[in-house]
């Protein structure tokens, strides 16, 4: 007979993955955590003997649109991810308990598994007034360094928790900062979006549990897999973009056909999300294929490169592609600097043609 | 003998929220509500391009995700005097009705059941019995004794892990949980089913705006466009797959929902149906037009105000006006200019944030001074419950169908008197009422819908897109009924841009402190009165309280009409 539960070693042996490989996913994380050698055999035994990885899930200044996201991941589905992968321990949007209970249910799981559970959080700190968001009576920023101190491995939610979000636009009203801005010395996963897609949330979970690594990281925190190319390198409508072929107003003549949404203000050049290969919702649709233009939801400062339609800017600047790239991700992606680098330099001998030339209707 | 109990977090909902409660001789004797956390979304909107704010006003909750949206660009086309084409209206108001339907759906199962279903007795249940239960209640595919018997593997799996993960802690085992081992079986096992049912049912909103959670929406319409002859927009294609789901997520609702709420009610009538009213005034704006939104006749969902709990009067309610809807702050962290006893209507409000509470971490907050980021809305000074319950209460008021019948029969169903409504039961049955409308609606307009096509396809009216043709100065309202109540933005735009933006949530009425003549707003006024077994387990607050379905995200904001920031960011 199988055993019930099956601990993190064990799921990962049956998954292929090999005893080697194990020891290195041990091994990163004590390096992440600033462990010596030996916190990665310890680490190693602990999740040689845990059934299901604890998990702590916090919640700042957010609107709670990550734990919505998180609830429509497909595969796994996410009640198979609570029963059989990971023990959510602590999440105030679903836990059963409440108030002191609550509480206790963080503090064991933060005393009893330290250097052991896996952090997650949404939303972002406010450091203006730590009264701006308190949670049982401590503030934030009490919490997430509590929280952060014994954690495994640390993963940001959306755009709240990488970037700020909306609340850290101009003028930021509470001084709210990514959590990356509060935890020092650790690494953090940035899984950016507002929110980001569900599948991509699992799918970072899954990676971490399944192949015992961190996926590798882009400059900004996040994970190459889901984070490396731009929508518009991966959107359906290049072609259109390509041939000059623009939605001129919404609704128009040309919207009917499904044409290039970048003069009525697309963000897909200066963005990087997997929006056009993952899809969302199961792969239903995404915003550019529904008619509305990106508007750039996984970039740090976003919010500030509106008005949402007005074309992104074009510069003459950089005339090699892979440099721009480069110069853009150096810089940071959300200054316009940047974004206006991703958009021109890629197609800057398309520049005359979607300036100059008339949409063919 | 007295004693307050704190609980913070209260879980199980959107946001933060902390109760404070004075318990005297096992019964709520007085209530604290207080919003803990603060963004200022509405100063951070100042300047803008109005046509924007409908993804800033978005962000404001990713629960009840696109109302927001859908009463921003309201409020623009209110203010800017655009109407937007039938089929777009159509298709908004088939986004709410999904909303409504996953809102819903998620709040009574994941948010609100474990106040009523006792996961670890589902332990000793019988899946032969549960399956022959289950049977008597509903068609349901998923009620074979096979499938219990996997679903209470699957529990006790878990339970014997010893890692119960969000069951850790719970109250389990409270002698104020009354399902049978069988009937808690049932609730869990379609805990599971409405998990998986839940991400079906919103992709009916990444069909029309891209996404879900945070659809796209546009000022004058919605950004997709219909064409049938182009794979690249609605067709006849994606108007299928939208009947499927919405099919589909009838039967859930019909077969599912429906049957576990008459079947959680009918053990707790007794009792649940009798406590939590709290005040006795219900606000609804109405909402779902079928001939146009500026026609307030047409909503199927009808405007109004209930007094006193006299359904045989309902009375008129209007935004606009400076003497019916004003915002106090007497205890709440900020100030006013005009000083804390003053109350504001939107148009004018004001926001200092003024916090003046314990230094974190404290253990009790001063109730007798500012106690909570949430501001109090009154209405002509009244305290005012919003949500499903007012909704129906309004709709029921004024005889309207299918409300009236649906009510009726339901009552007569569970062997309740309409008095019977006024309660924490009455509010979870409400919810569970109007959300077999929206199914039965959200088919409806899918069919008119597919009828608008071949005359009228336009999805999305841009004669004033450009701002060169608005006028200097504009005003506007936006009103929904968005899942948790009544929602109002107002906007002020001025030379094209925002100069004021203000939202009035359902759970900032319902969630409020006390205002200046001390009265209780709809949380704590329900709070009294609600029995509490063990003061160290608040199950039975947690009842009344979820039964709101909080959301607190929604309710903390601040304005600030004096907002001057300019631009730094202009790349033309």
């Amino acid at each position: 007979m199988e055993p019930a539960t099956l601990s993190f070693y064990e799921s990962c042996l049956r998954k292929g993955v090999s005893r080697r490989d194990f020891m290195k996913f041990s091994a990163t994380m004590a390096a992440m955590l600033g462990l010596e050698a030996s916190g990665a055999v310890r680490i190693a035994k602990a999740l040689e003997s845990k059934p299901r990885v604890p998990v702590v899930w916090l919640h700042f200044q957010e609107c709670t649109c990550c734990s919505e996201s998180f609830i429509r991941c497909s595969h796994p589905l996410v009640a198979d991810l609570l029963f059989d992968s990971i023990s959510l321990d602590y999440t105030e949007t679903l836990m059963a308990a409440a108030g002191e209970q609550a509480e206790t249910c963080l503090h064991s799981t933060i005393e009893k598994y330290r250097g052991h559970y896996v952090l997650l959080v949404e939303g972002s700190v406010p450091v203006d007034d730590e009264a701006y968001c308190c949670i049982g009576g401590r503030s934030a920023k009490q919490i997430l360094e509590e929280a952060a101190d014994g954690a495994l491995a640390v993963v940001a939610w959306g755009n709240c928790a990488c970037a700020g979000c909306v609340q850290a636009a101009f003028p930021n009203p509470t001084g709210a900062k990514a959590i990356r801005r509060i935890i020092k010395g650790k690494t953090v996963v940035n899984v950016q979006g507002c929110p980001p897609i569900a599948d991509v949330m699992a799918g970072v979970i899954i990676h971490l549990l399944t192949f015992g690594t961190l996926p590798q990281l882009d400059s900004l925190g996040r994970p190459k897999t889901f984070y490396s190319r731009r929508v518009h390198d991966s959107c359906y409508r290049r072609a259109n973009f390509d041939a000059g072929l623009f939605v001129k107003s919404f609704d128009d003549e040309n919207a009917r056909r499904g044409y290039c949404l970048y003069k009525v203000g697309c963000k897909g050049p200066n963005t990087y999300n997997s929006c056009g290969i993952i899809k969302w919702n199961e792969g239903v649709s995404y915003p550019i294929q529904s008619g509305h233009p990106c508007i750039g939801c996984s970039e740090e400062g976003f919010w500030d490169n509106s008005p949402f339609y007005r074309r992104i800017p074009s510069i003459n600047a950089f005339g090699i592609e892979a440099t721009a790239d480069n110069i853009g991700l150096g810089i940071g992606i959300a200054t316009v600097a940047g974004a206006a680098a991703h958009a021109v330099a890629t197609n800057i001998r398309k520049k005359k043609q979607i300036e100059n030339v008339d949409t063919p209707s | 003998m007295e004693e307050r109990i704190v609980v913070d977090p209260v879980t199980r909902i959107e946001g933060h929220l902390r109760i404070e409660a004075e318990i005297e001789n096992g019964t709520i004797k007085d209530a604290f509500s207080s919003g803990t956390m603060v963004r200022g979304l509405e100063n951070i909107v100042l300047d803008r391009d109005p046509r924007d704010v409908w993804a800033f006003v978005g962000r404001v909750c990713g629960v009840c995700t696109s109302t927001h949206s859908l009463t921003s660009v309201r409020a623009v086309e209110n203010a800017l005097g655009i109407t937007v084409p039938q089929a777009a209206e159509l298709v908004r108001n088939i986004m709410a009705n999904v909303l409504y339907m996953h809102d819903h759906v998620v709040h009574f199962y994941h948010l609100h059941a474990f106040d009523w279903v006792d996961v670890l007795a589902a332990l000793k249940a019988d899946p032969d019995a549960a399956s022959d239960a289950a049977k008597q209640l509903s068609p349901w595919r998923n009620n074979s004794a096979g499938y219990f018997r996997s679903i209470k593997e699957r529990i006790t799996r878990l339970v014997e892990s010893g890692q119960l993960g969000i069951f850790a802690n719970g109250y389990w085992g409270h002698p104020a949980y009354r399902l049978s081992p069988e009937q808690n079986l049932i609730a869990v096992a379609h805990y599971l089913d409405a998990l998986e049912w839940q991400k079906d049912v919103v992709k009916v909103h990444a069909v029309f705006g891209g996404k879900n959670p945070h659809p796209n929406y546009l000022v004058g319409g919605m950004p997709c466009s219909i064409n049938l002859n182009e794979a690249n927009a609605i067709n006849a294609e994606r108007l299928a797959f939208v009947r499927k789901i919405l099919l589909d997520a009838q039967t859930f609702v019909n077969q599912v929902y429906i049957p576990d709420l008459l079947m959680v009610a009918d053990v707790y009538k007794d009792e649940w149906a009798s406590i939590g009213g709290g005040v006795s005034n219900y606000l609804a704006y109405g909402d779902f037009p079928d001939n146009g939104y500026s026609d307030p006749d047409s909503l199927k969902m009808p405007r109004g105000i209930i007094l006193d709990r006299d359904l045989s009067r309902v009375y008129p309610v209007d935004a606009q006006s400076p003497d019916e809807i004003r915002e106090f702050i007497r205890h709440s962290w900020y100030k006013y200019s005009q000083g804390d006893a003053a109350g504001l209507h939107p148009w004018d409000g004001e926001t200092t944030l003024n916090y003046t509470g314990p230094r974190p971490p404290y253990r009790h907050l001063d109730v007798t001074d500012k106690y909570s980021w949430i501001k109090t809305p009154r209405w002509k000074d009244r305290a005012m419950e919003v949500g499903p319950l007012s909704r129906m209460l309004v709709a029921y008021a004024a005889g309207k169908e299918p409300q009236k019948t649906l009510i009726d029969n339901t009552l007569s169903r569970l062997g309740l008197s309409a008095d019977a409504l006024f309660s924490t039961l009455g509010r979870t049955a409400a919810r569970g009422m109007e959300t077999k409308l929206n199914a039965d609606w959200a088919l409806e307009y899918l069919d008119r819908l597919v009828a608008t096509i071949p005359t009228d396809p336009r999805m999305a009216n841009t004669e004033k897109w450009d701002p060169e043709q608005w006028p200097k100065q504009a005003k506007g309202v936006g009103l929904t009924e968005a899942p948790r109540g009544a929602l109002a933005h107002f906007v002020v735009i001025e030379n094209n841009r925002v100069k004021n933006y203000q939202l009035v949530v359902p759970t900032t009425w319902n969630a409020s402190p006390r205002d200046p003549d001390g009265q209780r707003s709809a949380y704590e006024a329900s709070l009294i009165g609600t029995p509490v077994h063990d003061p160290k387990q608040p199950l039975e607050m947690l009842r009344t309280i979820h039964s709101f379905d909080p959301c607190l995200a929604c309710a903390v904001h601040l304005y600030d009409e004096k907002g001057t920031f300019v631009h730094q960011i202009s790349t033309f």
